[in-house]
């Protein structure tokens, strides 16, 4: 990519944005797997240190968001390098959702520990995989300009999106069957609804990449897994 | 001297670039154009639509023949003795190298400014009212006045220069005289304005004034701008033709040329990477 341009030292400042937008990646990749350790483990330990270090993350977004408007502003970018700029920018955004997400996870975990454990919402620990794998492959896509890459974790949204839907299924009904269990599946839901949230953010990284190369919009339509996401599930006639 | 022939032309080898879908109706249509200096072939089988009432930019490095090109279009390139001109060059249908067409008339239809600001060493008003006067294209003094107040309103030079229309064009600053250039043309009521670097010699603040001209003069004129400056050829064009070693590789919306350019060639101009 960035290579030859005549004036070296705008070379360098697009390669060190770039590799500031991997080091943020990183950063809310670890995140978020620590958040979901924490949850799996019931660590508060580990929960705690996640959402101390959030604010690294929303550092290196600002640090990103200066950057990007010193480029604008004095290199004036054209064509490939106005999209690395406008993309490296748009990246950042995300994953700063995407590292909120993670300390949200872990704000519920601090409560869930301190509760009695629900019954296992096997869901959530695939989620939290399948979540993983996607930023971790969006962010490879992001660095070898991979479209490829980008497009099958794009498409890879969709089987997240049903876990959720059949989650949400699942945890209604244990809180129907035990109304003690309400407070923690309601966490639950909540966490995995961050997971599937964290999918979108891959998701809209995903799109960032293919336009980067491409220079035009992913425009095929996604499917969009677990159709009938707001679904209600009606009480038994016999607790009605 | 001049030598026009009718194009051969060599079906596919002429409409290499895609042209652009063009919303604006075609006012010079350009097929095969081919120039020589001597033995030099500056320009390769160019064939370019100019739109009417919108800017068209021709950008690309020095010696690339985007100014050659601008120069064929009003047949400034007639003067240069060893200079050939071929292929098919029409304003409004009408074939601008035909033996009956009259030179002088040809270049009051399609003005010029220059890269230098170039006024006569006369009156700001006689600057002005020269044109009208040689082409008889008034009257009577009163008319005259008309015509030369009207132009310096319409390149946004009046109001600075009404109460001293006596004064030496040359006694302006470098933008305004760019600007009195710029009325100079319009006076003789040209329908295309081309314009060889315009800006190259102004300041960024005469710079902006003569570009936000530029985007008035639209309404009413079709203007076809040659610059090096890449962002100039991004704020004031419409459409955007880029050049290279006498080609023409790419023309297209301006939007469009400068973020997504289909020409490898073009995204390495464009973005600094040119070697």
């Amino acid at each position: 990519m960035a290579s030859d341009h005549i004036v070296t030292s705008y070379d360098e400042e697009l390669t060190e944005l770039k590799s500031k937008v991997s080091e943020m990646g990183g950063l809310a990749e670890a995140q978020l797997e620590n958040a979901l350790e924490a949850m799996q483990r019931r660590d508060t330990e580990i929960a705690s240190r996640t959402i101390e270090a959030d604010f690294r993350v929303d550092n290196l977004e600002q640090e990103i968001d200066q950057f990007v408007v010193q480029l604008l502003a004095l290199r004036q970018p054209m064509a490939s390098d106005l999209r690395e700029i406008i993309v490296a920018l748009k990246i950042s955004s995300d994953l700063e959702r995407i590292a909120d997400y993670a300390t949200n996870v872990a704000k519920r975990t601090m409560t869930l520990a301190h509760s009695p454990q629900v019954r296992p919402a096997h869901a959530i620990p695939r989620m939290a995989r399948l979540a993983l794998t996607m930023i971790n492959d969006v962010l490879d896509s992001y660095a070898d300009r991979d479209t490829q890459k980008a497009i099958a974790v794009w498409h890879r949204d969709e089987e997240l999106d049903e876990m959720y839907t059949s989650l949400f299924r699942e945890l209604l009904t244990y809180m129907m069957e035990d109304a003690r269990s309400i407070s923690s599946c309601t966490h639950l839901l909540f966490i995995a609804k961050n997971i599937e949230r964290v999918g979108d953010h891959a998701t809209n990284i995903a799109e960032y990449v293919y336009y980067l190369v491409e220079g035009k919009p992913l425009l095929q339509s996604r499917p969009k897994g677990g159709e009938n996401e707001y679904e209600r599930l009606d009480l038994p006639k016999s607790q009605a | 001297m001049e030598e026009v022939e009718k194009s051969q032309t060599v079906a596919g080898e002429a409409s290499k670039p895609v042209p652009p879908a063009i919303d604006h109706p075609v006012k010079m249509r350009t097929r095969n154009v081919n120039v020589h200096y001597g033995e030099k072939h500056a320009i390769r089988n160019v064939s370019l639509d100019i739109g009417e009432r919108e800017v068209t930019s021709l950008i690309g490095p020095s010696g690339c023949g985007k100014s050659t090109y601008l120069r064929c279009l009003n047949r400034m390139n007639d003067t240069i003795d060893i200079c050939r001109v071929t292929g098919d060059l029409e304003l409004d249908g009408e074939n601008i190298y035909s033996d009956n067409v009259d030179v002088v008339q040809l270049r009051a239809r399609i003005g010029m400014v220059f890269q230098k600001p170039n006024p006569f060493p006369k009156s700001i008003f006689e600057n002005v009212a020269y044109g009208p006067r040689l082409h008889g294209l008034v009257s009577n003094r009163t008319d005259l006045d008309e015509v030369v107040k009207q132009s310096l309103r319409r390149a946004g030079l009046f109001d600075e220069v009404k109460d001293r229309m006596e004064d030496p064009g040359t006694s302006l600053s470098g933008g305004q005289q760019q600007r009195l250039c710029i009325a100079r043309a319009i006076a003789v009521g040209p329908e295309i304005i081309l314009m060889d670097e315009p800006c190259s010699a102004l300041d960024p603040i005469a710079t902006a004034r003569i570009e936000e001209l530029i985007d008035e003069l639209r309404q009413n004129y079709t203007i076809v701008i040659v610059t090096h400056s890449m962002q100039q050829a991004a704020r004031v064009s419409q459409k955007t033709a880029f050049f290279h070693l006498g080609d023409l590789i790419e023309h297209g919306d301006t939007p469009q040329v400068f973020t997504n350019p289909r020409d490898e060639k073009t995204q390495g101009y464009i973005t600094g990477r040119f070697g």
